[in-house]
């Protein structure tokens, strides 16, 4: 498989008052494309760090990193901003829906940002909301739904443009044993049906379980590495 | 536009909130509808029929009258075509509330004011009618009246000679003012100088007059005319002020305060008022919404993006409410003129009223918008989802 991340001697430090903090350092890895990874690690060992330079959220203090031929490093914010538009699919913890807006309206989100039209974008929203199996629920509000569901609307969200790369932030951390296996079980989908790469942070090792690979970070450092 | 259902469910993310925001909005705007209408009730309303008239009155105050013969020497000046004179009645038709605009007015009044209309048989009337009066068509719809009705106005000031302070009027006429006329014209009542000076129990009141009107052969003599009119009487005790009509007008809504600096105090301080209250709401609810936009971010909206949508919810906001406010002025403004009885005759919210109206409302949304806005802008993702 070709590779489809490529980070060399990453570093990100941060500056906090007067104190700099190095939370990554020398950081040097390739994930491939399809591949399904789980970042794992004690709290304040930089997993969030990395998965953030890598979903082109924040750049790096020294170091290059690579996504399907950009070096999105290099990338000012606006041009990284389109770059996450076009490539990156987000699911955060604690799913980070539009309150105000309807599952279907907080699926549409991201394809307002394309040229598609009004009925194009509502038709891709429920296509995507039906593979997450949440077509009935469309015009729920997110109060409306559990915690499962609203995990799921952030995933339709996260793939509806059809991006290249899922960076999901510990999608399993609010979410009881049940829900949380329903939502990896639905990554694992994406990933094996779909083809989509992702990249996932998880303090669980049975989320780890479904991914292909887990990276172990500690003090910004990858330690250790084990495929499943 | 894709963006519109966006702003307007985050406007609404606070019901209650957003409900009293726009109160305050509405009852600014409702407030600024109705002063600006009573500024321009006070101004000439931009009559341009009277560019060619003259208005003279006593230089010290305009209650003070003037010498009835000063007529024949100002009719001498070189520029003058006519001249007319007026009084003031003050008059007050059955109840204390129905004020009614009321003159007493010279025989050739109607050839200087050409914009009051009046059929010839009714002009014929009024010209042959001692006790004659003819109204302004408003005024007749206001309290009913028609043409031979007899109409008792008592007077604030002028008793009769057998002391009687009703005023008894023969309605000959009701006048339509033409195109361009100033603003009240229509609510006006005029009758013989003559029957006043003859029936007044002021004896003086046959040798003076209120103020003359003056018709100038050429507009562009205006200012010769005034100061060879004023010539006339310079060092005498009754000195003359001679302007154009339309500084007559303000100088006359003067008597009352400078109405145009007293609507911009009033406003001035209701829209620094409401600038700093919809300002601070604004300001709390992005920040509230820190996260959102953080996401909004996350996805790939652009930092223009972001501040362009918090500033369109600022100037829909003041839009929203504005435009219920002075679209209630619009309401609510005939309703208070016609509750004044004739003491304010506020004209309708005009073009130019909305227009300003809108102008303020999008100044003012992008001024509470702009700081809010320029934070989200410059929002940073990590930290923002971090909760720093």
């Amino acid at each position: 498989m070709a590779t489809l991340i490529d980070i060399q001697d990453l570093s990100k430090v941060y500056e906090r008052g007067r104190q700099k903090v190095e939370v990554l350092h020398g950081v040097n890895l390739k994930i491939e494309e399809g591949d399904f990874l789980a970042l794992m690690g004690p709290s304040g060992s930089g997993k969030t760090t990395l998965l953030n330079l890598i979903g082109g959220l924040d750049t790096p203090t020294g170091g290059s990193i690579t996504v399907a031929g950009d070096r999105i490093d290099r990338l000012g914010s606006g041009a990284l901003a389109k770059w996450r538009a076009a490539h990156v699919g987000f699911v955060f913890q604690f799913y980070n829906l539009m309150p105000m807006l309807t599952a279907q309206r907080n699926v549409e989100l991201p394809l307002l940002l394309t040229k598609l039209s009004g009925a194009q974008r509502k038709k891709n929203a429920s296509v995507a909301l039906q593979l997450v199996g949440l077509a009935d629920r469309a015009t729920h509000k997110p109060s409306e739904l559990s915690g499962g569901q609203q995990q799921r609307v952030a995933i339709a969200r996260a793939i509806v443009s059809d991006p290249t790369l899922l960076v999901c932030d510990e999608p399993t951390g609010d979410l009881d044993r049940q829900s949380a296996e329903e939502i990896l079980g639905l990554l694992r989908e994406l990933n094996r049906e779909h083809g989509k790469t992702i990249v996932m942070v998880t303090h669980d090792p049975k989320a780890a379980e479904y991914a292909n690979h887990t990276l172990h970070l500690d003090k910004g450092t990858l330690v250790e590495q084990a495929v499943a | 536009m894709k963006y519109l259902h966006l702003i307007w469910a985050a406007l609404f993310r606070r019901k209650a909130r957003t409900f009293f925001t726009l109160v305050s909005i509405l009852a600014a705007f409702l407030l600024f509808g109705m002063l600006d209408a009573t500024r321009a009730a006070f101004s000439s309303g931009g009559s341009v029929v009277g560019v060619d008239r003259l208005i003279t009155t006593s230089r010290y105050s305009i209650i003070q009258s003037l010498p009835a013969s000063l007529a024949t020497r100002m009719q001498a000046v070189p520029g003058v075509k006519t001249v007319g004179y007026a009084n003031w009645f003050g008059g007050i038709y059955q109840d204390p509330k129905n004020f009614v605009l009321s003159f007493a007015v010279s025989d050739n009044y109607l050839d200087i004011y050409h914009e009051i209309v009046l059929p010839p048989e009714q002009r014929k009337a009024f010209e042959s009618t001692r006790t004659g009066a003819i109204v302004g068509e408003a005024l007749a719809k206001r309290f009913g009246w028609k043409v031979g009705d007899k109409i008792p106005l008592q007077s604030t000031i002028f008793p009769q000679r057998n002391g009687d302070k009703t005023w008894p009027f023969d309605l000959v006429g009701i006048y339509t003012p033409a195109k361009g006329a100033a603003n009240g014209t229509d609510q006006q009542f005029f009758f013989h100088h003559k029957y006043f000076e003859d029936a007044n129990a002021f004896q003086s009141v046959g040798t003076t007059v209120g103020w003359y009107a003056v018709q100038l052969t050429s507009a562009d003599k205006a200012d010769a005319v005034a100061k060879a009119i004023d010539a006339l009487s310079a060092n005498s005790d009754h000195e003359t002020k001679t302007q154009t009509e339309q500084a007559f007008n303000a100088s006359f809504a003067k008597q009352l305060g400078d109405i145009g600096l007293i609507v911009s105090a009033i406003m001035g301080a209701v829209f620094f008022t409401l600038i700093l209250l919809t300002g601070n709401t604004m300001a709390q609810a992005v920040r509230e919404r820190t996260n959102e936009l953080a996401v909004l971010k996350t996805i790939g909206f652009s930092s223009g993006s972001v501040l362009g949508m918090v500033l369109a919810e600022g100037m829909l906001l003041l839009l929203l409410g504005g435009v219920i406010g002075l679209g209630l002025a619009g309401v609510i403004v005939p309703i208070v003129a016609k509750g004044s009885g004739g003491m304010l005759n506020l004209p309708p919210i005009g073009v130019q009223t909305w227009v300003l109206g809108l102008v303020l409302m999008l100044a003012i949304g992008a001024l509470v918008g702009a700081l809010p806005a320029i934070r989200a802008m410059r929002l940073n993702i990590v930290d923002a989802l971090a909760g720093r």
